[in-house]
């Protein structure tokens, strides 16, 4: 195994496998970078939300992306740090396709002290021609050390 | 019968579940639309699975998301008979309080709805409707 998939695996269990709802989608992280990360999301019958069609619902495609985008921020961070999803914005460039695994590609564009900013796309397999277009903000917890993505504004 | 079939059968008989039966996904969560009057209130009962993050137990934002887009496309087909299914043209989801390891509910107003396009507008809530755990405003097409 060699330390590149020795650090997949760990995001895989930081993640895909120790992050119930992940798990449950069958979320796997395939590929990272500093500040990027892309997870695949396999085709389930459990997923389909139009049954005529085929195709995943939209609540599925939402939770992949959140989640690649966390994963992208984490990954942008020096330290390991609690960060939460504060806004996420999906734009459907066209009908998701049916059938298919898809692949959630983000990259974190900017940590600034408190707030961190994603891009990100959805594909069927070929990243220059995405079904969604996505943008993110993340709140960054400076002092509260966690492996692990949660969600939520700020305490109030 | 399909989707549209079965909510035309639902605004009929005042029942939802068996619409909620038809859709893979929405059944799979266990998620609940119960219609009041013109109104749907979505629920998603606490499983789980529907955790994010165990360290502080709280709910993953995709699950928020998911029951938030289900409720808004309930209370479209739940508004009046249509010709095709509503499909999402985009969706901004607004995170604003820790989704805890409790049932969550959603209500969805429809803002505008033209003869092309709707705007809905969803929150989700927890024990308490004026303390929002999550709001989003999506687009639909409508035909």
């Amino acid at each position: 195994m060699s330390d590149r998939d020795r650090v997949l695996a760990r995001i895989n269990e930081g993640f895909a496998t120790k992050v119930p709802y992940n798990a449950w989608l069958g979320l796997e992280a395939i590929d990272f970078g500093p500040g990027r990360a892309v997870f695949r999301l396999p085709a389930r019958p459990d997923h389909v939300g139009d049954p005529e069609r085929g195709v995943p619902h939209g609540g599925a495609i939402t939770a992949a992306m959140d989640a690649t985008a966390g994963a992208a921020v984490f990954l942008a961070l020096e330290t390991p740090l609690r960060i939460a999803t504060l806004d996420l914005r999906l734009d459907y460039l066209r009908a998701a396709p049916a059938g298919c695994d898809l692949f959630f590609s983000a990259s974190c564009i900017r940590v600034a002290t408190q707030v961190a900013f994603t891009r990100g796309v959805a594909h069927a397999g070929d990243e220059t021609d995405p079904f969604v277009s996505s943008v993110g903000t993340f709140m960054v917890f400076r002092g509260q050390a966690s492996p692990l993505m949660g969600v939520g504004g700020e305490e109030s | 019968m399909n989707v549209l079939e079965r909510v035309r059968v639902a605004r009929r008989e005042g029942d939802l579940a068996s619409l909620l039966a038809a859709v893979p996904f929405m059944s799979a969560m266990g998620m609940r639309m119960t219609p009041r009057g013109d109104e749907v209130v979505g629920e998603l009962p606490f499983a789980p699975p529907w955790i994010g993050n165990y360290t502080i137990e709280a709910l993953h934002g995709g699950t928020l998301g998911a029951l938030l887009e289900s409720t808004a496309i309930v209370q479209l087909l739940w508004a009046r008979d249509r010709e095709v299914l509503p499909r999402l043209v985009n969706i901004t989801l607004q995170y604003l309080r820790t989704g805890r390891a409790v049932d969550t509910f959603a209500r969805a107003e429809i803002l505008k709805e033209g003869r092309r396009v709707a705007v809905v507008r969803a929150e989700a809530w927890q024990e308490d409707p004026a303390r929002p755990v999550a709001s989003a405003q999506m687009h639909f097409l409508l035909r």
